[in-house]
This record gives structure tokens, sequence and C-alpha cells, in this order.
């Protein structure tokens, strides 16, 4: 079957085309990008749209196995065709963990049979992320894992955590590093400040991360492997990431878009929705990392989609587990916090969502926009307004900081390898 | 005036009219303590629930003696008596106790930021009994009534505040308490149990009680517990003893009308020697009766009373 994308701005931040255009599918790939595309095709007419390479996301927690009740791969692939991904890297974290080859298989046969878009699996780097004993690396990257990370958790051991490098720098797999000296976090439950102070919630100092983020590209130059930093979250992190970069170290890393928008105020009467780890910080950090995201020291953004029951967030604050819920709400939060407030450019917010992730991954089939590449491709509406209500989730969890906030721009066609995975049904009924 | 809040939750968003209105009208209620009859009727029907999830005497047996003196009918719940064991959580617990028809929750918690989560499900009013290492709105109230009535204002008063601020649920409503009626807020404390930018609140630090202690007019001693010694944040209670407690020499050294306070329960030896609890100076004891009149006057005024008319 041919579909036909008819009058949309066509923005390719890998080749920097941005121009209105048609695109014509076939076959699961991109035939043709013109304009005045003449041919019998299912046709969508996307004018006044957005038409981009299908959003990638390098840190997403699906939840299965063993979370099911929060998250399903069926769920969360779901969700997350909403929000305009095509692919997602899974966390290992989850029960038990995908710390194995049998875990690794488990992940990429349930993808296959019920994930609604691409997902690829990531392997912890040490068995049962404890931090302790090395996973078999290069079985599990034989198999399909695409980097190894312990998210969730930081590997204290350093020696632990050079071995890990070494051996992953044989197999050329990216090791992301979440970033948290867990003696210095301990019982911490919000960033350190005016705001815990006040609250009476112990703080998370942002050395707990900035440590460790030093740490571990100190190792990555020791031992050469591609570093990859998770969630980066404080200005001083930018600083010495920046630093790694200017040495030329193989380092890259991810904001999410929460970490851009909000700030530890919005924590103030004890919103577990806004609690999440590392912690939303000061004004101050927000606004360096959205000039690192404009300085290219963050290569990427990355939700760390994490959903939560309400039975777990509903509850007493120290109690609540950490995460935010953020496939759905990614793309009009960051046109909000960055295209609206005209610090990037649209180009520029979706090159971070598309090719810049698949450069982290060295994917070349994915995150372009160009004839004969595969039809992963996201149809943006910037001007359609919803309010976000419970209901407004595919995802399985509701746990996100915009219930009953009214947000702008929405992905409202999502297509994966060439078929329509998402659509808005009050604009394509 | 009329008090029109539903909950009290902590003295930072209460306003100084607010914070005032509640001393002015414990006044009455303190005088009814030396009639022979010492009840009104004020709160006579209406059901309040102490709801107690840490272990407390004092806390739980002011409030009860208080809604009791208004004639309220009171229950009284301790976390493991109940099905909190069960693992029921609190907001079901809570909705329980609303659903039983308690006009008034008074809950203690460990964890800061209970009471909040429970007073915006329930109608019922929420009074926080320590919520946590946040606040203890009767605790600080019932310290502004005492420096008040002895020494007349609090505006300009330099008041301390000694011990685990870090920890300290007195401390944060102290503070709150204390600047907005205009004292002048010294912590006095080891730099490892001060929260990070308590300065933001506009109180002054000092790690030297020997010299603080000097220009004071009141000091409120805290309680420092054992435990946290294990977290490395002083090398021992020995120690803690002879830099930040609070003995006999050191309250010689102070302004002569020094007054004295302790929230209690007292580690005497540690941060307060016994000559100085039982000294002249102190008005530890008679904290505890203050806090049966705060509590009688919150109770009174979330029931939607008129402070001109207390029977």
């Amino acid at each position: 079957m041919k579909i036909l994308l008819k009058g949309g701005r066509v923005i390719d931040p890998a080749s920097k085309r941005n121009e209105i255009a048609d695109i014509l599918i076939e076959q699961g790939k991109i035939k043709k990008i013109a304009k005045n595309i003449r041919v019998k095709a299912k046709t969508f007419d996307i004018k006044g749209k957005i038409a981009t390479p299908g959003l990638i996301d390098l840190h997403t927690h699906l939840r299965e196995p063993g979370g099911g009740s929060k998250e399903t791969i069926s769920s969360g692939t779901m969700a997350a065709a909403k929000g305009g991904f095509t692919t997602v890297c899974a966390m290992p974290n989850t029960n038990p963990p995908v710390d194995s080859v049998a875990g690794v298989k488990y992940s990429i046969t349930t993808s296959a049979q019920e994930g609604n878009i691409q997902v690829l699996p990531i392997g912890a780097i040490t068995k049962d992320r404890r931090g302790e004993e090395l996973t078999e690396i290069g079985k599990m990257k034989k198999i399909g894992i695409v980097a190894i990370s312990d998210d969730g958790t930081s590997v204290m051991n350093a020696l632990v955590m050079r071995r890990a490098m070494e051996y992953s720098r044989m197999f050329d797999i990216i090791i992301i590093s979440h970033s948290e000296d867990l003696n210095l976090s301990r019982y911490g439950m919000i960033n350190e400040g005016i705001v815990s102070t006040k609250l009476g919630l112990r703080g998370i100092p942002t050395q707990a991360e900035e440590i460790m983020v030093a740490r571990d590209i100190s190792l990555a130059e020791l031992t050469g492997c591609k570093l990859h930093l998770a969630h980066i979250s404080t200005a001083r992190s930018i600083a010495l990431i920046k630093d790694a970069k200017k040495r030329k170290l193989n380092v890259t890393s991810e904001v999410t878009p929460h970490h851009l928008a909000l700030t530890e105020t919005d924590v103030l009467g004890y919103n577990t929705n806004c609690k999440v780890n590392p912690p939303l910080r000061t004004e101050k950090d927000r606004k360096a990392l959205i000039r690192g995201l404009k300085d290219g020291v963050i290569d990427c953004i990355a939700t760390d989609h994490a959903p939560h029951l309400d039975q777990d967030k509903n509850r007493e604050f120290d109690l609540a587990p950490f995460g935010i819920n953020g496939l759905e709400t990614a793309i009009p939060v960051l046109l909000d916090t960055l295209i609206s407030a005209k610090h990037l450019s649209l180009l520029e917010l979706l090159e971070k969502m598309t090719i810049a992730p698949a450069k982290i991954l060295q994917n070349e089939d994915i995150g372009r926009l160009q004839a004969g590449t595969c039809a992963d491709i996201t149809v943006i509406d910037q001007h359609v307004t919803k309010e976000i209500s419970r209901d407004f989730f595919l995802s399985k969890s509701k746990n996100s900081p915009y219930i009953g906030k009214k947000l702008k721009g929405f992905p409202v066609l999502t297509l994966y390898n060439g078929k329509v995975v998402w659509q808005d049904e009050k604009i394509y009924p | 005036m009329e008090f029109k809040r539903k909950d009290l939750l902590g003295l930072e968003n209460l306003s100084k009219a607010e914070i005032e209105l509640i001393l002015k009208t414990a006044k009455p209620m303190k005088d009814l303590f030396t009639r022979t009859v010492k009840k009104t009727p004020a709160l006579r029907g209406k059901t309040v629930v102490n709801l107690f999830y840490e272990p407390s005497t004092r806390t739980r047996v002011s409030f009860e003696l208080a809604a009791k003196r208004l004639s309220a009918d009171t229950i009284n719940i301790t976390a493991n008596a109940s099905s909190v064991v069960k693992g029921e959580s609190l907001l079901d617990t809570a909705k329980t106790i609303e659903s039983l028809g308690a006009d008034v929750v008074i809950m203690r918690h460990p964890h800061s930021g209970a009471p909040h989560l429970i007073s915006r499900y329930i109608t019922s009013s929420v009074i926080n009994a320590g919520d946590g290492t946040h606040e203890h709105p009767t605790q600080g109230l019932l310290d502004l009534f005492t420096i008040k009535e002895k020494k007349g204002t609090i505006s300009g008063l330099k008041v301390g505040i000694a011990g685990d601020i870090l920890h300290s649920r007195v401390a944060r409503s102290n503070i709150w308490g204390l600047k907005k009626l205009g004292a002048e807020v010294y912590i006095i404390a080891p730099a490892t149990l001060i929260p990070a930018n308590i300065e933001d609140l506009g109180v002054k630090i000092s790690y030297k009680l020997d010299e603080t202690i000097k220009k004071l007019d009141v000091i409120n001693i805290l309680r420092i517990q054992k435990e946290r010694q294990k977290d490395q944040l002083f090398p021992s209670l020995g120690e803690y003893s002879a830099v930040f407690g609070v003995n006999n020499e050191k309250l010689k050294s102070g302004k002569k009308d020094l007054m004295v306070m302790h929230p209690g329960p007292m580690n005497r030896g540690v941060e307060i020697s016994a000559t100085v609890a039982d000294s002249t100076q102190s008005v530890i004891n008679e904290q505890v009766t203050n806090g049966v009149a705060i509590r009688m006057a919150v109770l009174f005024l979330l029931s939607g009373g008129d402070h001109e008319n207390i029977a």
C-alpha cells in the first residue's frame, strides 16, 4: 500500500532539509520526497503541519517483565507512538533485570510480538544491577543490545566501572552512566537547597551527580570507551562535559524534558509527580541545561519515561517512587520550553530527538527522512491544544506533572515502518 | 477577625494576624485552667480523632486534654494498633476516619507532608501534630505564647534555637512564627545539623554557643537524638554536649533574664544540664501547660469558634 503525506513542512535535521513537500511511502520505505506528487495512494493532508523522522528515545522504562501493572511493552510502545516516537531504548531495570542472554531474548521476542514500534534493548552492566560482577556483555551484544547501563543506580565501585568500560570497548558498545554517588544522595528526596529545607525533606546535592560525571569522564579517558551520560541535571555537570568534549573524549550526554522545563519549586506542596531522580534542580541549573543543549554540550533529549501507579505515587513523599511519565508530553513540553521561548529552532530541537540519538547508537537505519530510508515518520501539529487529563494517556500510568494543565503542539500522526501506528482521530478520523 | 482555614498544617503559610489570633484565643482558654470546672461546651457533639503514627506522650495527651476540655468526643488511634500494620495506605486510613464522622483529625506522622496529603482528600479539619522533619505548628505556637506571656512581646527579641535543626520540625515552626512576629532568630548548631540555605529564611547561623548565648533573650534547646551519631553528623554525644550543650556556666554567662525553653523530652546531661532544666530561668513546665491552651485555641478556631465568644 502506498501512503502520501501531502503539503506538510518536511524537516530532516540529518540533511538540513526544511521545506514544504510531499512524502510518498511505498513498502515501508520512503519512495520520494518532492513537491506536488500526484499518485493514487492513501493520502493524509498534512498542510500546516510538520513531518519529521520518527523520534528516538534513548531512555525509556517499559517495566516489562515484572511491572506489568505500571506499563507493558504493548502499552509503553503505544504511548511512545502517540508521543511521536518510533524507536525507544528499553532500560534494563525490570524485574528480573535484563542482565543475561535470556533476559535480552525475552525483551526482543516480546517487543517483536507486542510492540507497536521499534524497541532496542539495553543490557545491565552488572549482574542484578548490584555493581559487583559484569554481565555477559559480549553475548548480549551479539543478540541485540545497543548499550549497557545499570540505570536507576550507579556502579559505585570505580574498579568495576573501569573494567566494564575496558571490556565494553571491545564490542564497540556504549556504556550509559546513571551518575549518582549513592552515599551522598542517601535518604535524599529532592534537590538540596531552600526547598528541601522548607519542606523538611532530605536533599540530594548537585555534587552527587557531578562527582560521578567527573569520575566516569575520567575513566572514559583512561579506557577509551564510548560513554553516554544519562539525564544530566546540573550546571556544573555541563561544565565537566564541555571540558571532556574539548579534550575530544568519546563522551555524549542527554537531558530530559522535565529537567528542561521544571525546577525544584514545582515540588512545593509535596507534589510526588515531580519526585524524580536526578531531582528537579534550580532555575540556574535549568538555564544551564538549555544553554548546554544549544551549544551542543548536550547531544540529545531523552524522556526517562518512568511510569508509576497512582497507589504508589499517591502517598507519603518519602515513600513514593521516583519517576515521571514522559513519552506522551515530551513534544508539547519541549515546544513550549525551547521553541516558544526561542532558545532553539524547530530543526535544532528535532535534531536532538532524531539524528543525534541515532548517531549515538551508531544506527544508520533510523533518524533520517530521505528517499530510500525506512518510513518512520512523525507528523506534528504545532497549533493543536489539549488539556491533559488522566484519560489523555495511553500509558498505563498517569504520573505526570502536567495533569490538569493545557499544552500546545502534539504529534498527530505516527508512521512506523510505513504503517500508521498512531493517529489523532480528531484530525484524521 | 475570623479564622477561615480548614486545616492547620504549618506556620509557614499563616499570616501574622492569624498567628496573633490563635495566641489571643489561647489566653482565655488558659484562664479556664484555674477554675474548679476546667471545661467549656464549645465543641460538644464534635468528634476529634488523634491519629498517631509515631510514639508520643506529651503531644497526644495535650491534644486529648484540649479536646476534652472543649467537651469534644475523642478517639485515639496509634499506628501499631490499627489496620496500618495490615498494610492499609495512609489515604485509605484517613478516608475511613472521615467516614466514621471525624470533625477534626490530629495527625502525627514520621514523614514530612503526610498531613498535607490527607488534607487534600478528606473534608475533616486536619491538624499537623508533627510531620517528619517538616513542621510542628502547635509546638511553635505554644512556644510563641510562652515567650509573649513572659516577655510581653516577641518583636525585637533575640531568640536562639540550639540543636539538631536539620531534623527538627520544632525548629522550622519556631523560625516561621518568630520571624513573622518580628524576633531576631539565631540558629546554633554543628554545621552538619544545619539544613541547606536556611539563612534564606532570615536567620543568623552560629557555631559558637558560648559567644552567641550572651546576646540572647530566649534560648530554645532542642533534643539531640542519639541515632544521629551513627550517620556521622557528630562524633560523640560527649563532644556535642561540651560544645553545644547548655550548662550552668554557659547560662550564667548570658543575660540575667535569659529564658530557657525545651520542647521535651529532654536528654538531661546532653543538650541541657539538670541544673539549667530546673533553674528559675527555665519555663519548660509552663510550655507543657500552655500547650493545652494553644491546642484548645486551635481546635476551637478550626471548628468555627469566634474568639469573642468563649463560654
